[in-house]
């Protein structure tokens, strides 16, 4: 936040601003929104939610991170090379429908089946979910590069 | 999924394999581990040869997009696979000798990378039956060929000579693509083979004649036939295996191939016939015309590829009318067979030939003509090589090439049979262009061989010469011992590979029997001419001191070249001048332009159209949804009032989360999440950019400026509500959810309707979405990191640049 207003350019309010409780709060809203973001992302093919909106919001909680502290701070905090992250997120974008391939149907044709699990019954998989783990992955890290990069390019 | 399929495909996995063991191993050359994916292949496909040739064919579909025809449809018949086995073979002949040529200090990495790349799009061309997979494949060719001639990127003529080649051949598939888009007008299918099955649609469609030309404009530019030649010489600065494998078995033979595979559709007509067997002619005599005064010895192989195929295009010309006549007409069939036959012999000495100039490039350090000399003592192996390949280049028994050549002089004398549009009476031009061209062939190829090895051993050479390492010896070898056996034992290959591939040239199923063998008799009349063609060469090469000022004559502003350079200069020119007219720089003039442009098509099309409103069936306005238009309303007033930039941001905010507001009460909660999560992110974006806006407050801007914003967002205003109330009230046809309601259970096992037809139904969308933000990511990445270097450098333009 200090960081942030100061490029605002006010200069003032840096000098008595402390933040303490911008810092000690982020911390703990970071996991609960991370955490929902992987709720929507899961829950998204029955309800409200998928890839794009998680990776918003996974995006959005980090984001949180860097106004609270800086950039240095999140990248000791989370240290994952945000291009990897995209590369990962592209090849599962586009292999995941390649791979229909292997089983004789056309480019894009999804699978599902439902499986028993002891403890959450009946639950549902689809390869729709590791298609959309690609565009989660992409959206998260691209918006998150972008904005980091914006930020610093002040220095 | 085929076995099939995944061997076209095997080389781009193995490209993407390399693509990540390169940079972790080191210790052996990288070749090594490249050489069995065109072994393996190449062994695949010499098994299928007895099925095919037992006219068994092979078809093999993979459904890719088959709601618009667009299938993966392998279909093997003997033409394809003669072209898989060239590609294949001389491409692990290549990698082997590549293993000699390239050292550990090159990109090796990439080299092999656009290597396997391009056997793959390669494979893809010519084992396809659907002509949308065949364009896909093309253009692969393109790119990857163009990655290929700029390997050395650091030279300026690699890079010209690249971006000459991409210009020309992607332009003519961009031709080609319009050609199959009217064949499949014609006959509505993208298969090559139902096609054929209804060339009689085609042959009544009055579209046909376009589609001759769209299409022989991409067999033309890829086959580097005259006019378009021109980029073919200018290919030569890639690597020498590049040149050997894109010149002897690949890139240029793939237009080969394009119009010997349609022979069948076209063949009826009298333009396809023209074109081919006298474009053919004049590419050939004219490029062996040219090739003598090069000093360059990859050029004069390069101008000696661009003639040969033309050697090989007139003669499908020609077979082209064994189809519409009858496939009994031998005259023409003979016509086909030299085709295929010299497409095999070409590749063989050819590629021997570049494989050998490389290695006298290698070891020598120059491939200028001037320079060598005298080399024979120094370099026996390789003369010996070069001295076969190239006398049956020159078409002298008893080598394959003399087999292919009689044959084509043949062909060419017995147009004067043809009983087709008018050329019998101008059937006096074609032998005498063959034999014209031939003439020249025999000149040129004595010349690499005398220029290299024999005259005074000039001592000058860069480094000082001695004979290859016998790995750099060993692919040339095979190919010319490979040159000696087809010579003397034409017939293993007349049953087996040229009588297939000749039968799918000329569609027909009746066995051909052809019967190579060397001596015709006397009453040839074939024989005669190469008698003649030597003689007159040998007197010509002798005497060569006395006629090459005929050269002098031929000044650098009549070339093609300047052509196409003026050509360049001239577009970059004016397309700069229009870009500064409107680039400022400034970004709301974009926006400008942009909103603009909506406004006058809109009107256009309401004016066009007619506005139809009906408020008939409309909601009731409730309540809670007046107080959101409130909130709305406020925050605009706020924005217009503020000075602060702070302010505005914030409340540009408030009618993103207002309109997420909106969605909630319209039971969109997918969007209303989407909107809430957007908004979020591009406040965060804007707070982060602030430091970067202008200083400048909007208070000072003139009068007019605002006067002209006003009326643009007026407009664009006016014209969104328009459309938005017109598509309320017009329902031409049922909702398209209907369908997606029904079936977003049934078919993709989902609840959730948007996220089902994100991720399931409209998946392609979402997919070509998300790779357009993964590349807008990695491209802001770039250019900021290139803007932050270069910042120390140039601030003024630094300066200039942050002005949006």
């Amino acid at each position: 936040m200090k960081n942030t207003l100061k490029k605002a350019g006010y200069n003032k309010v840096q000098k008595q601003m402390n933040d303490v409780f911008l810092q000690f709060t982020a911390k703990l809203v970071f996991f609960i929104i991370i955490m929902f973001s992987f709720n929507l992302f899961f829950a998204g093919h029955y309800t409200p939610g998928g890839g794009f909106v998680g990776g918003l919001l996974a995006a959005a909680a980090l984001i949180l991170l860097v106004i609270a502290y800086d950039r240095k701070t999140l990248e000791n905090m989370v240290p994952i090379d945000f291009r990897l992250v995209i590369t990962i997120g592209l090849l599962f974008a586009a292999g995941i429908p390649t791979l229909s391939f292997l089983f004789g149907t056309p480019f894009f044709t999804h699978q599902h089946t439902y499986v028993e699990i002891p403890v959450f019954g009946e639950v549902a998989l689809h390869s729709a979910v590791l298609f959309d783990i690609g565009v989660f992955l992409t959206v998260a890290a691209t918006a998150l590069l972008i904005i980091v990069l914006v930020g610093e390019a002040d220095e | 999924m085929a076995l099939i399929h995944l061997a076209i495909l095997l080389p781009l996995i193995a490209a993407i394999a390399i693509g990540v063991i390169y940079r972790y191993y080191k210790r052996l050359h990288l070749g090594w581990f490249v050489l069995p994916v065109p072994l393996i292949i190449v062994i695949y496909l010499l098994t299928l040869v007895p099925r095919v040739s037992n006219n068994q064919l092979i078809y093999e579909s993979l459904a890719i997009m088959p709601r618009i025809g667009m299938n993966f449809d392998v279909y093997i018949d003997g033409l394809g696979l003669l072209f898989a086995i060239l590609i294949s073979g001389i491409g692990a002949l290549v990698v082997l000798y590549s293993i000699g040529y390239l050292s550990h200090k090159e990109d090796l990495g990439s080299f092999y990378v656009y290597l396997l790349m391009f056997m793959s799009a390669m494979l893809g061309v010519v084992l396809n039956d659907n002509v949308l997979m065949l364009y896909l494949f093309w253009e692969l060719t393109s790119i990857s060929s163009f990655l290929l001639i700029a390997f050395w990127f650091m030279k300026e003529r690699s890079l010209y000579g690249a971006q000459k080649s991409m210009l020309i051949t992607m332009g003519g598939g961009f031709l080609m693509l319009g050609g199959f888009i009217l064949l499949y007008i014609m006959t509505g299918t993208f298969s090559i083979r139902e096609m054929i099955s209804q060339v009689s649609a085609i042959q009544e469609s009055p579209l046909a004649p376009l589609a001759v030309v769209l299409i022989l404009f991409g067999a033309f530019t890829k086959s580097a036939q005259f006019p378009f030649y021109i980029w073919l010489p200018d290919a030569m600065e890639a690597p020498t295996p590049v040149s050997a494998y894109l010149h002897s078995a690949t890139m240029v033979k793939a237009g080969i191939y394009l119009v010997a595979r349609l022979t069948p559709l076209f063949a009826f007509s009298e333009l396809w016939v023209w074109i081919i067997l006298l474009g053919g002619l004049i590419t050939m005599t004219w490029a062996s015309f040219n090739a003598i005064r090069k000093d360059d010895l990859k050029a004069v192989l390069a101008f000696s590829t661009v003639s040969q195929l033309g050697l090989i295009m007139s003669l499908l010309g020609l077979g082209a009318l064994s189809v519409v006549t009858g496939a009994n007409e031998e005259y023409f069939s003979i016509a086909v067979v030299a085709a295929v036959f010299h497409l095999i012999n070409h590749a063989t000495f050819k590629g021997a030939l570049f494989m050998v100039t490389g290695i006298v490039d290698h070891e020598a350090g120059t491939r200028s003509l001037k320079k060598l000399g005298g080399l024979l003592t120094v370099m026996p192996i390789s003369f010996t090589l070069t001295l076969i390949t190239a006398l049956s280049m020159a078409g002298l028994p008893p080598f394959n090439g003399f087999l292919s050549k009689e044959l084509f002089l043949e062909a060419m004398i017995d147009v004067r049979e043809a009983n087709f549009g008018a050329l019998a009476d101008v059937s006096l031009i074609f032998p005498l262009l063959a034999i014209l061209g031939s003439i020249f062939t025999f000149v040129y190829s004595i010349l690499i061989v005398y220029g290299i090895f024999f005259g005074k051993r000039t001592y000058d050479t860069p480094k000082e010469p001695h004979e290859a390492p016998v790995l750099m010896l060993i692919s040339p070898a095979i190919l010319t011992v490979l040159v000696l056996v087809f010579g003397f034992f034409p017939n293993i290959l007349s049953g087996t590979i040229i009588d297939p591939a000749a039968m799918s040239i000329m569609a027909s199923d009746t066995p051909l029997g052809t019967h190579l063998y060397m001596w015709h008799g006397f009453a040839n009349p074939a024989l005669w001419a190469t008698i003649f063609i030597v003689i007159t060469g040998v007197l010509l090469f002798y005497f060569r001191d006395k006629w090459m000022f005929i050269y002098d004559y031929h000044k650098e502003r009549f070339t093609l070249n300047y052509l196409y350079d003026q050509g360049l200069i001239y577009s970059r020119f004016g397309s700069r001048k229009i870009t500064d007219g409107y680039m400022s720089g400034f970004i709301r003039s974009y926006l400008v332009y942009i909103f603009l442009f909506f406004i006058v098509m809109g009107i256009l099309t309401l004016l066009n159209t007619g506005i139809r409103i009906s408020f008939d069936d409309m909601a009731p306005v409730r309540i809670h949804e007046m107080a959101v238009v409130l909130i709305i309303l406020v925050s605009i007033g706020v924005i217009l009032a503020t000075k602060s930039r702070m302010v505005s941001i914030i409340m540009l905010g408030a009618i993103g989360f207002s309109m997420s507001l909106f969605f909630v009460f319209f039971r969109a909660a997918d969007l209303a999440l989407t909107q809430l999560a957007i908004e979020t992110v591009t406040t965060a974006l804007f707070l982060v950019c602030f430091y970067h806006l202008p200083k400048k407050s909007r208070h000072q801007e003139r009068m007019r400026f605002k006067l002209t914003n006003f009326l643009v967002s007026l407009g664009v205003a006016l014209i969104v509500i328009i459309i938005g109330l017109t598509a309320y009230s017009n329902r031409l046809f049922d909702r398209i959810s209907e369908f997606h309601i029904e079936n977003v259970y049934e078919l993709a096992a989902g609840g959730n309707m948007v996220n089902v037809i994100l991720v399931d139904f409209r998946g392609f969308d979402t997919l070509f979405e998300t790779l357009v933000f993964g590349i807008a990511g990695i491209g802001i990445y770039s250019l900021m990191k290139l803007r932050l270097n270069r910042k120390d450098e140039n601030s003024e333009e630094h300066a200039e640049e942050s002005r949006i």
